[in-house]
């Protein structure tokens, strides 16, 4: 009887906690994959909710000029910063992807740059947009230059089909 | 198979080498992989958080110098996935080699960071919580707790690892960016799960900054805006009964980051001991690589939606 005591007492101690760790982990995976796609799905539910941040960019941060507004190696280096942080969820081509609406659509396009540079900031974070203050501040302003140089006709037409990123 | 072409002197001789051949071939499929901007910190920690879905694996190693002891070569694996744009977590797995004497496995954490405020403000506070299941001997050194002193770590492994630690550690990450310039002060709980232990009080403080601001139109490895530099300063600040800045240790580390465009994060410290209970010197360098869309990756092998 002491044995099986003794072996109920290892197993307590060794196996059990072991196999609580990996199912609590498993469990955390779970969550955070499920959490994940409601707030992917919450975001693309419409398209207009998809674009909704834009709206509520207070009034100053929206008029923020854009200090390499026409300065051509800023969209270089602005594409090159896309491509590093920002391509994975938006799309090479900006057209959108999975996790990342298009930025090829009007909405965004028509946007100011401070607008842009204020939700690039603070990011979408219930929608899934991390905050990218990380970047030094003109990094992001090469972003927003980068992304308004891309409102050429013949990239509007890809924002309608985002898969042909 | 494996064990058996490398020689087992070999092993016994290298075994973090082990552990970073394990670290860097067990996910190295199917993901893609994204250029991080991470900063240059390895103990403080700022307000940024994985991106979701996103998994970044570390490797950081620790040399430390010992008095009364032998030296030591510190080492521990992070695996950090983004759960979502406000949550992070994060598994460290940790061993070290004592020089002379042995290599152990020393034991796991399992770490949750909470984004407490949606958008960014002068001050962004995050929530720290961390779970350890270590043993004495473990070495890393991620934090300086309580009255924690060099003599600690100076008894052998054998000694070392007959104690177990279940600790609970909690930490407010206070960060703020501006003008290119990141500042986070962290100031840290940690209460061992035994009741009759004292909940014991740290601190950590950084400051760094990218070498320039304005990217390059160009991909480079050496461009200034690759390389974040900064310095962190961490220590205890004793228990309930004693508190303050006496009895414990303290470190200074200038600190480095190298945000490599080939998607690596090459991290280097070195941390210099402030008074008689500190380490002379703590060596430490970290290698990272995130890989993009994990979440989805591993959804997929479970039959999730493409």
């Amino acid at each position: 009887m002491r044995a099986h005591l003794a072996w109920f007492r290892a197993i307590g101690r060794i196996g059990l906690a072991n196999i609580g760790i990996f199912i609590f982990g498993i469990s955390v995976f779970a969550t955070a994959r499920a959490l994940a796609q409601n707030e992917y799905a919450a975001a693309h539910k419409n398209k207009k909710s998809t674009y909704a941040a834009l709206a509520e960019v207070p009034e100053k941060a929206r008029g923020r000029k854009n200090p390499f507004e026409a300065d051509t190696q800023a969209v270089a280096a602005g594409g090159k910063l896309f491509e590093q942080h920002c391509a994975d969820c938006h799309g090479r081509k900006a057209g959108g992807a999975r996790k990342g609406p298009s930025l090829l659509r009007e909405e965004v396009q028509q946007a100011t740059p401070g607008t842009l540079f204020w939700v690039l900031t603070n990011g979408v974070v219930r929608r899934g947009m991390p905050v990218w203050s990380k970047l030094p501040e003109p990094e992001r302003w090469q972003i927003i230059t980068f992304l308004h140089s891309l409102n050429s006709p013949s990239m509007n037409s890809q924002s309608e089909n985002p898969g042909l990123h | 198979m494996v064990a058996r072409i490398v020689s087992e002197p070999m092993l016994r001789k290298f075994p973090s080498l082990i552990f970073i051949a394990l670290t860097f071939s067990l996910l190295f499929c199917g993901s893609s992989l994204v250029w991080a901007q991470e900063s240059p910190y390895i103990v403080t920690y700022d307000h940024y958080l994985e991106e979701p879905g996103s998994l970044e694996v570390e490797y950081f190693s620790t040399f430390g110098t010992q008095r009364g002891g032998n030296d030591f070569d510190a080492f521990w694996t992070e695996f950090e996935y983004g759960g979502t744009a406000w949550w992070t977590t994060e598994v460290y797995l940790a061993g070290q080699t004592t020089f002379d004497d042995s290599t152990i496995f020393t034991g796991f954490r399992w770490e949750n960071r909470f984004r407490l405020l949606q958008r960014e403000h002068l001050v962004n506070p995050v929530l720290y919580i961390e779970y350890e299941n270590t043993n004495g001997a473990d070495k890393i050194l991620k934090e300086v707790e309580g009255h924690d002193v060099e003599s600690d770590y100076a008894e052998s492994n054998a000694v070392l690892r007959k104690e177990h630690d279940h600790e609970l550690e909690m930490k407010l990450l206070l960060s703020s960016t501006f003008k290119g310039w990141n500042v986070a002060l962290n100031p840290i709980v940690t209460k061992n799960l035994l009741p009759s232990e004292r909940w014991e009080f740290a601190y950590a403080i950084g400051a760094s900054r990218p070498l320039a601001l304005k990217a390059s139109p160009n991909r480079c490895n050496f461009c200034r805006e690759n390389f974040i530099a900064g310095v962190e300063m961490y220590g205890g600040l004793g228990d309930t009964r004693s508190s303050g800045l006496h009895d414990t240790s303290h470190y200074l580390a200038p600190v480095v980051a190298w945000n490599l465009p080939s998607d690596w994060t090459v991290r280097l410290s070195s941390g210099f001991g402030l008074n008689d209970n500190s380490h002379r010197l703590l060596l430490r360098w970290g290698l990272s690589r995130e890989f993009s869309g994990f979440g989805e990756l591993v959804g997929r092998l479970f039959g999730g939606r493409p």
